[in-house]
C-alpha cells in the first residue's frame, strides 16, 4: 500500500489500527470484533493467493487446501487428539513449512499446465486434501473424520494466552481483541513480505512468466524454480493463516475447507485488484464484512418493508453477494483497486488486440 | 577454424515426425551466418534447440568447446546465447523500457544495465520515443526492435534471430536489416534465420540452406546467391 507515505500519516494509520477493535466493540459489539479477526485471517489468505494468481498468473482453485494443512497441523499437534500440546511458536512455523511442502507438491506436477487446465488440477487437489481429512479416521484415526478436532489449544506464548481475558489498569481486554493484535501483526508481516517480493528480481520474474513463459525463459529466467517458488510462498502464507485459524476457533473440521472457500479467497483477490497488495486487502475486508452485513440486515429490512421475513437471510445473502460481484466485474473489471500495471493492461487491451489484428493483416499481405 | 558454435548430426523428432534429420553447422566468433529455407524446413526448430527450448533426439551441440546438451534454456542466456523468438515474444503488457530491463534479468550490474539501456535507445531511436508505451501497442516493426533490443540487453555473444522480417512493411524490413548489420559490426556473432533469402544472403557472410530437415547447400553468401539451385528455389529467378 502506497497510501501512507508521510511518517505522520503512518503514525495516524497505526493509531487507527490499534484502537480499531475497541471502537468496533463499543459501536457494534463483540461479534464484530470477531469478524474483524476473521477478516485479518482472510486477508492473509488472499495475499498468499495473490502471489500465485496475481503475481505469477497461475490460476489456483484449490488454495484453501494450504489453509487446511496449516489448520490441521496446528490441531493435531496442539489438542487432546494425540495428547500433544506443542507450543505455538513450534507448531505455527511447522504448519507453514508443511503447507509450503504441499505447495511444491502441487506445483511440481503442474509445471507445464496453464490457464483452464491448471485450474482443473488445482481444484482437484483442493478436494483431495479435504476428502483425505474427511476420511483419515479409519483404519487409524488421525483427523477424527467429519467430526473434526475440538478442544484445540489456544494461541499461547509462554503463560500468556490469546484465548483469555485480561485486566490491565482497570481496562478489560478480551480474547477477540488479543487475537486481533496477533493477527494484525502477522498480516502486517505478510503485507511487508508481499511488497518486498513484488519489487524484487523474483517479482519481475513472476511478471515475465505471467506475460509469456517462453520469452521469460529466453530472458534467462529459471521458469521451473520461479513457478515452484510462487506456489511455495503462497502456500506458506496459507499455512500460517490456517494455524492461526485453528488456534482461534479451537475447532477444525473438513467442512471449513470446501471449494466455496477457495472461490471466496479468489474473489477477494480478483475483486480487490489482482497483483495489488492494497486492493487484495480491500477485497478481503469487503468480502468478509459485506456478507455479515447482509446477514444482519436482510431480516430486519424485510420485516420493516413488508412486515415479515419472506426470504431466508442466508440465501438472500448469497444472492446479494453474487450480484455485487457481477456489478464490480462489469464496472471495474481490473478490480476495485488495481495495480497500476493491471489498470494499464485493461486500458490497453483494446489497442493491443487491434494491433495484433493489424500485424496478422500485415503478415498476410 | 575455431568455432563458437558447432552443431553435429542434430536430430529432432516431434512425435513420429523427424523435423531435423541430422544437420551440421558451425559459426565462428564474429560471423554473421544465415539459415534460409522454406516454411516447415526446420529453421525455427533449429533455433529452439540451440536456445534450449527443445530437446534433440540426438546429436552434438558444442558452444565454446563445451556441450550445451544438458544446459537448460535459462543457463544458456547466462552463457551468452540470446534468442529473438519467432513472432517476437515481447511482453505485450509491459512498457518498452520494462521489456528491455527484463532482457537484463541475468545481470546484476546496475550501472552497466543503465548504460546498455541508453545504448539500445541510440541504436533504436524509435524506442527512446516510446519507452513508456506498452509494447503491445507498438507497430510490428517497433515490436521487432523491442525484441532485438531486449535480447541485446543480456550482452549476448551469439544473437539468434528468428525471421525478423516476418509481417513487416518493406521499408521497416530494410531498417531492421540495417540494424542487424550494425550489431554484427559491433562484434556480436549472429545466426539469422530468414525466409527472405535474398535479403538474408545480402546481409550475411555465410549461409546454410535447410530443406525438409536437412542442410542441402552451404557456402559463402556470394556463392549461394549465385548458385542455380538457390536462384530457382528461393530467389525466384
Amino acid at each position: 500500500m502506497r497510501l501512507h507515505r508521510s511518517s505522520s500519516g503512518r503514525f495516524a494509520f497505526a493509531a487507527v489500527l490499534l484502537v480499531l477493535p475497541f471502537v468496533i466493540d463499543a459501536l457494534l459489539g463483540h461479534g464484530w470484533v470477531r469478524i474483524a479477526d476473521f477478516a485479518l485471517l482472510y486477508i492473509m489468505l488472499a495475499l498468499g493467493l495473490n502471489i500465485v494468481v496475481g503475481y505469477a498468473g497461475l490460476l489456483d482453485l484449490g488454495y484453501i487446501a494450504f489453509f487446511a494443512v496449516g489448520a490441521y497441523t496446528y490441531a493435531l499437534l496442539g489438542s487432546p487428539q494425540f495428547g500433544l500440546h506443542w507450543p505455538m511458536w513450534v507448531v505455527l512455523p511447522l504448519g507453514a513449512l508443511i503447507a509450503c511442502g504441499f505447495g511444491v507438491l502441487l506445483g511440481a506436477p503442474t509445471l507445464k499446465l496453464r490457464g483452464d487446465y491448471l485450474a482443473i488440477v488445482t481444484l482437484g487437489f483442493g478436494e483431495i486434501i479435504r476428502i483425505f481429512l474427511n476420511n483419515l479416521n479409519t483404519p487409524v484415526n488421525i483427523t477424527n473424520g467429519p467430526q473434526g478436532i475440538s478442544a484445540i489449544d489456544p494461541l499461547q506464548i509462554g503463560s500468556f494466552s490469546f484465548g483469555s481475558s485480561y485486566e490491565w489498569l482497570g481496562f478489560r481486554v478480551d480474547d477477540v481483541h488479543l487475537h486481533y493484535y496477533l493477527f494484525l501483526a502477522f498480516t502486517l508481516l505478510v503485507i511487508f513480505v508481499s511488497r518486498r517480493l513484488e519489487d524484487s528480481r523474483i517479482g519481475r520474474a513472476w511478471v515475465a512468466i505471467r506475460e509469456d513463459e517462453v520469452a521469460a525463459s529466453a530472458m534467462g529466467i529459471n521458469t521451473r524454480n520461479i513457478k515452484l517458488l510462487a506456489f511455495a510462498m503462497g502456500a506458506t502464507f496459507g499455512g500460517i493463516s490456517g494455524g492461526l485459524f485453528a488456534g482461534f476457533q479451537g475447532f477444525v473440521s473438513p467442512e471449513s475447507f470446501s471449494l466455496m472457500e477457495s472461490v471466496m479467497v479468489l474473489c477477494m483477490v480478483v475483486l480487490g485488484g489482482m497483483g495489488n497488495v492494497g486492493g487484495v486487502v480491500l477485497g478481503g475486508i469487503l468480502l468478509v464484512v459485506l456478507p455479515e452485513l447482509f446477514r444482519n440486515a436482510a431480516g430486519p429490512v424485510q420485516q420493516a418493508l413488508i412486515g415479515r421475513v419472506v426470504l431466508d437471510p442466508e440465501s438472500l445473502r448469497m444472492l446479494m453477494f453474487g450480484m455485487a460481484l457481477i456489478l464490480v466485474m462489469l464496472w471495474r473489471p481490473a478490480g476495485l483497486w488495481p495495480s497500476t500495471q493491471r489498470r494499464r493492461e485493461f486500458a490497453a487491451e483494446d489497442s493491443v488486440l487491434q494491433q495484433e489484428q493489424e500485424t496478422v493483416y500485415d503478415a498476410r499481405k | 577454424m575455431n568455432h563458437l558454435l558447432e552443431v553435429e548430426n542434430l536430430k529432432v523428432s516431434y512425435g513420429g515426425i523427424q523435423a531435423l534429420k541430422g544437420i551440421n553447422l558451425s559459426i565462428a566468433a564474429g560471423e554473421l551466418v544465415t539459415l534460409i529455407g522454406s516454411n516447415g524446413a526446420g529453421k525455427t526448430t533449429t533455433l529452439k534447440v540451440l536456445a534450449g527450448l527443445l530437446h534433440p533426439a540426438s546429436g552434438k551441440l558444442q558452444y565454446r568447446d563445451r556441450s550445451l546438451l544438458h544446459v537448460p534454456a535459462h543457463r544458456r542466456v547466462v552463457n551468452g546465447i540470446a534468442l529473438v523468438p519467432e513472432g517476437r515474444g515481447i511482453f505485450a503488457r509491459l512498457t518498452v523500457e520494462e521489456n528491455l530491463l527484463m532482457g537484463a534479468y541475468i545481470r546484476g550490474d546496475k550501472a552497466g544495465i543503465a548504460d546498455d539501456l541508453e545504448r539500445q535507445y541510440v541504436l533504436f531511436p524509435r524506442l527512446a520515443e516510446r519507452r513508456t508505451q506498452l509494447a503491445g501497442t507498438l507497430s510490428g516493426g517497433e515490436q521487432q526492435m523491442v525484441a532485438m533490443a531486449r535480447a541485446l540487453m543480456s550482452r549476448p555473444e551469439l544473437l539468434m534471430l528468428d525471421e525478423p522480417s516476418m509481417g513487416l512493411a518493406p521499408l521497416m524490413v530494410e531498417k531492421i536489416f540495417e540494424t542487424i548489420r550494425g550489431i554484427s559490426i559491433q562484434g556480436v556473432t549472429i545466426l539469422l534465420v530468414e525466409q527472405n533469402a535474398r535479403l538474408a544472403l545480402e546481409t550475411a557472410q555465410r549461409g546454410y540452406v535447410l530443406e525438409s530437415g536437412a542442410i542441402s547447400l552451404s557456402g559463402t553468401a556470394g556463392e549461394l546467391l549465385g548458385s542455380d539451385a538457390v536462384q530457382q528455389a528461393y530467389l525466384g529467378a
